[in-house]
């Protein structure tokens, strides 16, 4: 109990060192998954709704993907971001850009893949009653995606979890370096290794606080929403 | 009075559709035209249902052909149709009314507010309007959805079953609005098993046995002079195998 109590006490001293790890956590957490819900909701819906050659090998690649290895996403980004790398001259690697790019590898097939099978289901039930309305491609993509909209915050908040956990990748292109792209997950695993349990375990339960706190506030606005519109 | 557009008449030749193997209709030949009510009458599974879809353009037939206003392929711009068990889109009354509105694009948006709420009076659910629709009852929701049907400015508005497993007063309230619909030159086709409401409704009849037409006619005529054995035994109630 005693590293927690110590852990959340820094946190509500306003520790600045803490408050930075926590707020880089978050930042780059939550911007991967903005940039992965951008991507992978309306390629989910697009490939729920299209009939192509192909398709069932495309939807084996991202259901696989979902399970893809943080440190082979975080190599691949490495590659691609290192000095000799296509995407070199950008400077980015070991800065938090890097590190989201990386999370947007990981969370992408996740949200295209779960919101594909939703909307899939829900395309099932609307099916007839859109085609009888004559509406057009595009605007079915988009009533599926509003009305499945608290099936797809489920799986926001799915990718959110494994962005918020995820260490392999960003540890590859982030560095950890202090101060700037270090996050709880990395901290976690270099005060580990350093023999520093007690603050490791306390960085451990604050990342869990906060992956229930937004589970919760979203589980509330999403419940309270779906009274609404039934 | 608004004219049927170029929609009608709906012309089926030879239309068959097999399913797996099954031949749901086969080699139907019918035209619909302008007037008083079209009701299907016939059993459950004689193919009422896939005629309606075949003559919306939801289905391809397997072999014939289907015409609109004389052409083969034509969006479904002024046709509509209420499913016996209508899907409410995840929002609120007026704003499933709303979305056939933007998708019909027929009207300005400034005038969405007041088609919605005359056509919720229309259906009697003027004080409906905020209500999800999927917590409606069934008979709410299926007045709903003919509302939505409405929505586009049809000139044919196909009904499966719009009286099925409704209580009396609600059957009553979707009868009234399918006269009104026809009032308005609206062309109702519409199946029903309920040879009550065929009664009350139908201008036209036309009856359907195994996937087949058996008979067609005026409602009165085929009520009172059926000519063939199974429209007698079908209009006598009993079971018609």
């Amino acid at each position: 109990m005693e590293p927690t109590v110590s852990a959340f006490q820094l946190l509500l001293a306003g520790d600045p060192a803490l408050l930075a790890v926590v707020r880089l956590s978050l930042i780059v957490s939550m911007s991967a998954v903005g940039v992965a819900t951008l991507i992978g909701v309306p390629v989910g819906a697009s490939l729920a709704l299209t009939h192509f050659p192909g398709r069932t090998v495309v939807v084996v690649v991202f259901n696989a993907l979902m399970g893809l290895p943080p440190v082979v996403a975080g190599l691949a980004v490495f590659l691609l971001l290192s000095r000799s790398g296509p995407l070199g001259s950008l400077g980015l690697l070991f800065t938090p850009p890097a590190m989201v790019c990386a999370q947007v590898v990981l969370v992408t097939p996740i949200i295209a893949a779960l919101t594909r099978q939703t909307i899939e289901d829900l395309w099932e039930e609307y099916c007839d009653e859109l085609t009888a309305m004559n509406v057009g491609m595009v605007r079915r993509v988009g009533t599926l995606i509003w009305d499945g909209r608290f099936s797809l915050i489920t799986i926001v908040l799915a990718g959110f979890g494994r962005a918020a956990a995820e260490v392999g990748a960003i540890i590859i292109v982030g560095g950890n370096i202090e101060g700037f792209t270090r996050t709880m997950t990395t901290a976690i695993a270099l005060e580990t290794s350093k023999g520093d349990l007690p603050l490791a375990i306390g960085l451990g339960v604050i990342l869990i606080a906060i992956v229930v706190l937004v589970n919760a506030l979203a589980w509330t606005v999403g419940r309270a929403a779906q009274r609404y519109a039934g | 009075m608004r004219a049927p557009g170029t929609e009608l008449p709906i012309c089926l030749s030879d239309v068959t559709v097999e399913t797996h193997g099954v031949t749901i209709l086969d080699r139907i030949t019918l035209a619909l035209g302008s007037g008083p009510p079209t009701v299907l009458i016939g059993p459950n599974g004689s193919g009422k249902t896939t005629l309606l879809r075949i003559a919306m353009g939801l289905i391809l037939p397997s072999a014939g052909t289907v015409t609109w206003g004389g052409r083969e392929s034509v969006a479904p711009v002024r046709r509509a149709i209420v499913f016996q068990h209508p899907v409410m889109l995840r929002r609120t009354a007026a704003e499933n009314l709303r979305y056939a509105l933007k998708v019909s694009g027929r009207l300005p948006r400034k005038m969405y507010d007041s088609r919605i709420a005359e056509l919720l009076s229309l259906v009697g659910l003027s004080e409906f309007g905020d209500r999800p629709a999927r917590t409606m009852s069934g008979g709410e929701k299926r007045r709903l959805a003919l509302a939505r049907a409405l929505a586009g400015d049809p000139a044919v508005l196909f009904l499966d079953e719009p009286s099925a497993s409704l209580d009396p007063a609600a059957a009553k309230v979707v009868e009234d609005v399918i006269r009104t619909v026809a009032a308005r030159n609206i062309k109702v086709v519409m199946s029903t098993h309920d040879l009550g409401s065929a009664r009350r409704l139908a201008g036209d009849i036309i009856f359907m046995h195994r996937g087949r037409v058996v008979e067609t006619g005026a409602a009165s005529t085929f009520f009172n002079e059926p000519h063939s054995d199974e429209a007698k035994i079908f209009i006598r109630g009993d079971l018609l195998v």
